[in-house]
């Protein structure tokens, strides 16, 4: 009898339930969307944070101190240590590898182009890497997104060069030129009294010899073999607004084959799409228990990434870059902030929606409420035929909705960040469970009231 | 005469006009209650969304700025600046920014080892710089801000150490340590006049953050350029594209999310309010039987979907502004600022929702007989 009289309710008033029914899509479909979306928007967010330009650097670990001005590095290229560029692969082969976005390796070298002293930067570009089974295509294209190039980026297995945008305007040289680079000529002593040229703006013209310019002697060496000069072809002009606009950015075979140390990296940029740091994260990991440890270690810390890099790379010392890492966070955890009271506000809408349309569906039968009463109904019987049906309409509503709000979802991470927003199966419990109870507390109110009504009233619709 | 009849019998009109409108607001109070309520809701979170919409740039740009510089000025081929540059520089940005000097030499350690040290204004870097990790600010003249990696060479032990440039010696008292991850971390810092008192060397850079949009920005550059033609005035195009895109993308998700709820509670509305209208079909019926003509009807539902939409606009607008300083206050430890402009819209658009929702029910009962109505089918 109970499950006749729903069924015939379903069925003779379709176009009633049909507009109950729509509220409820909607509402949960906009519930979804927006959890969807908040839940996401983090990671979404991070990725376009990438923009910035890598979050973590990785130096030998028995490096010499940076002599680093404005960008400029004053540091003789024998100086110090380097990492080994065949160990690069290995950052696939790390725990976040997903997270790692991209790497490049730099190995700045002095040179010399009619006689003026240049910084060339060896690099990749979008170089083509092997590790295991997987190939993956990593370099500055993908870490220094704002790097513009007029003309053609250079194959990395070619010895074709950028020049720098204010270099080339120096030197008038424009994309498809041919230049002559060689290795810088020094002799050992002179260039003790000389200086590399940026050494000497900052230091003074008539500084003594700062430990960047000792007789070194590989050094020494290079020059009793003399200069080499070979030509390159440039494939565009560079333009960073930094340092680069200054110098010249090839390939880091060509770099290597400049200083003779093939395999030579100075120094490796990391992006890495990492997770806001909290007190767990800026724990010392020497100080954590094994439990502690693996929480630490199994969440895409900045901190734990760049531990994770030292594990990798041999030799190596791996640092966050606080300016890209620790702004990254404050920003990152404001738009998450944002985005979870918004969609506060979205539930909150949407429960309304659909309070309101159960209450006016409901409120409309109390001729049927009055007629069952008057037939000898108790108020239990009708307030559980009421509520039976308003679940039904809640989970069929709220698996359309589920469904619909997937859609949406998708179609705004589509649009606004090109990607997709996946939905967490998890949701649809958590959904249908909301839907079923704000559908309960808006039909809640109605149905007392139905339920108080004299049927002689409902009846003769006075109520 | 016949203006005076006319104006009483007017004037009665009216006054019976807002006599059925209260009443009807007063005999069924749940009813208009539930539909005033769903207007207001509506109306506030359409306030709050717009007005966190047009605050939240601002807002981010804040956050943006954390950054630190997205203008860069250096001499000429790193030579110094000309001694009143900075005073040049504050007044382009005139407040709306910060701008700090830097100078640089390499020095030599009492070792012979050379090291960088800068020389600059370490209460605006604080500000400029908010992600350098300092355990101890400097206080005193001699006090150095020593670079983490740099420590290991001037002063392994945080003994007070010695710097020589060009022949004259300088003490330090390592009062800091600083990290940032990046060449700073090899660098020692001092503060500026004891840096030009022993170097006798003026600062070569001036980092700028300036605040404002995109356009903003762009046109301190060029102002920066005019007043300073001896300078390079470069942006920092890592920090300006990527918070241009952020932004972006941040503005689009809010506009998707914004567009969604308002939608939502503009259906809520419209839902309740039908049903309201749709609950006083007798009294239409009424109405009609009594002789009152089609428009008069129509006016007075449409009067009353007014009224309704109008005040609900004004309560949610309040609301609303009241909501979005409250999430301002508690994602962006700042308020957000109420804009006054986005009444009149949310005024519209109530009214305008709550026209069509007294206006579909009306169609509907237009077709139908008095009597059938009245006689409860």
């Amino acid at each position: 009898m109970f499950v006749r009289l729903v069924y015939e309710s379903f069925r003779r008033q379709k176009r009633r339930k049909a507009l109950a029914g729509v509220a409820i899509v909607l509402g949960v479909g906009v519930a979804t969307a927006m959890i969807a979306v908040a839940t996401d928007v983090g990671d979404k967010m991070s990725r376009e944070l990438r923009t910035y330009g890598a979050n973590l650097l990785v130096t030998p670990q028995e490096d010499s101190l940076d002599l680093q001005i404005g960008g400029v590095d004053l540091k003789p290229p024998s100086d110090g240590a380097y990492l080994n560029e065949a160990d690069l692969p290995k950052i696939r082969g790390t725990f976040w590898h997903h997270n790692i976005v991209g790497f490049s390796p730099m190995l700045p070298v002095n040179v010399d182009v009619d006689g003026k002293k240049l910084t060339l930067v060896g690099t990749y570009f979008s170089k083509k890497l092997t590790f295991g089974k997987e190939d993956f295509a990593t370099g500055v294209r993908i870490t220094h997104p704002w790097w513009k190039v007029r003309g053609a980026w250079p194959e990395d297995e070619s010895e074709d060069v950028l020049v720098g945008e204010s270099l080339a305007g120096k030197l008038g040289i424009k994309p498809g030129d041919e230049i002559q680079i060689g290795q810088e000529n020094v002799s050992g002593d002179a260039s003790a009294e000389k200086g590399s040229e940026p050494n000497a703006r900052f230091v003074g013209a008539t500084n003594a010899p700062i430990r960047a310019a000792r007789p070194d002697p590989s050094l020494a060496k290079r020059g009793r073999l003399g200069m080499t000069t070979q030509p390159h072809r440039v494939a565009g002009i560079l333009s960073t607004g930094s340092a680069e606009d200054g110098e010249i950015v090839g390939p880091l075979g060509v770099a290597q084959q400049i200083l003779e140390k093939p395999g030579a990296v100075r120094r490796l940029y990391v992006s890495a799409m990492t997770k806001p740091e909290d007190a767990l994260a800026r724990r010392d990991p020497k100080t954590m228990n094994s439990e502690l440890f693996d929480r630490w270690y199994c969440s895409p810390y900045v901190q734990s990434i760049a531990y994770q890099l030292q594990e990798a790379i041999p030799h190596s010392h791996a640092e966050q870059i606080r300016q890209v890492a620790q702004t990254e966070g404050t920003v990152l955890s404001r738009i998450q902030g944002l985005m979870l009271l918004i969609t506060f506000a979205a539930l909150l809408a949407s429960a309304l929606a659909v309070s309101a349309a159960m209450a006016t569906a409901i409120f409309e039968r109390r001729g049927e409420v009055g007629l069952m009463k008057a037939l000898g109904a108790g108020n239990a019987a009708i307030a559980g035929l009421f509520f039976v049906e308003a679940a039904l309409l809640a989970l069929i509503g709220g698996l359309i909705g589920f469904g619909a709000g997937a859609v949406l979802a998708r179609q705004i991470g589509r649009s606004i960040f090109d990607s997709q927003i996946a939905i967490d199966p998890v949701l649809l419990p958590v959904v249908l469970a909301l839907a079923v109870i704000v559908t309960f507390a808006g039909s809640a109110l109605a149905i007392r009231r139905a339920v108080k009504f004299d049927p002689v009233y409902a009846l003769r619709g006075e109520a | 005469m016949s203006t005076v009849a006319e104006r009483r019998g007017s004037g009665k009109q009216t006054s019976i006009f807002l006599r059925m409108l209260l009443r009807a607001a007063v005999l069924r109070r749940g009813r208009a209650a539930s539909a005033l309520l769903a207007m207001i809701v509506a109306a506030a979170a359409a306030t709050a969304m717009l007005n966190l919409y047009v605050d939240v740039q601002a807002k981010l740009r804040k956050e943006f700025r954390n950054y630190g510089a997205n203008v860069v000025v250096v001499g000429r081929d790193g030579t110094e600046l000309p001694a009143d540059a900075l005073n040049k520089v504050e007044a382009v940005i005139s407040g709306r920014g910060l701008a700090v000097p830097f100078a640089y030499v390499v020095a030599r350690t009492a070792e012979g080892q050379s090291v960088v040290v800068a020389g600059t204004d370490f209460d605006k870097v604080r500000k400029l710089d908010s992600w350098w990790s300092v355990s101890n600010w400097p206080q005193g003249p001699e006090d150095a801000l020593v670079g983490t990696r740099a420590a290991g060479v001037v002063s392994a032990q945080g003994k007070r150490f010695d710097l020589s440039f060009q022949g004259r010696t300088i003490h330090l008292n390592p009062a800091g340590a600083l990290s940032t991850g990046a060449a700073e971390d090899s660098r020692v810092y001092i503060s500026l006049p004891e840096f030009e008192n022993w170097t006798g060397i003026q600062p070569s850079t001036i980092e700028i953050a300036a605040s404002g949009s995109a356009d903003e920005v762009n046109a301190a550059i060029a102002r920066l350029v005019e007043v300073l033609p001896e300078a390079e005035v470069r942006p920092v195009r890592q920090i300006m594209e990527g918070e241009a895109r952020v932004l972006g993308k941040t503005k689009a998700t809010l506009l998707a999310s914004a567009s969604l709820i308002i939608l939502t509670a503009a259906l809520c509305v419209l839902s309740t309010l039908m049903g309201w209208v749709l609950d006083r079909r007798r009294d239409f019926a009424i109405m009609k039987a009594l002789g009152a003509s089609e428009r008069l009807i129509s006016s007075f539902f449409a009067a009353e979907a007014g009224v309704l939409g109008a005040t609900g606009a004004v309560v949610g607008f309040v609301i609303g502004i009241g909501a979005a300083a409250w999430i301002g206050r508690v994602n962006f430890h700042a308020p957000v600022v109420p804009r006054f402009n986005v009444l009149p819209w949310i005024l519209l658009g109530s009214v305008a929702v709550a026209l069509i929702s007294a206006v579909l029910p009306m169609s509907l009962l237009r077709r139908v007989q008095p009597a059938v109505i009245l006689r409860g089918e």
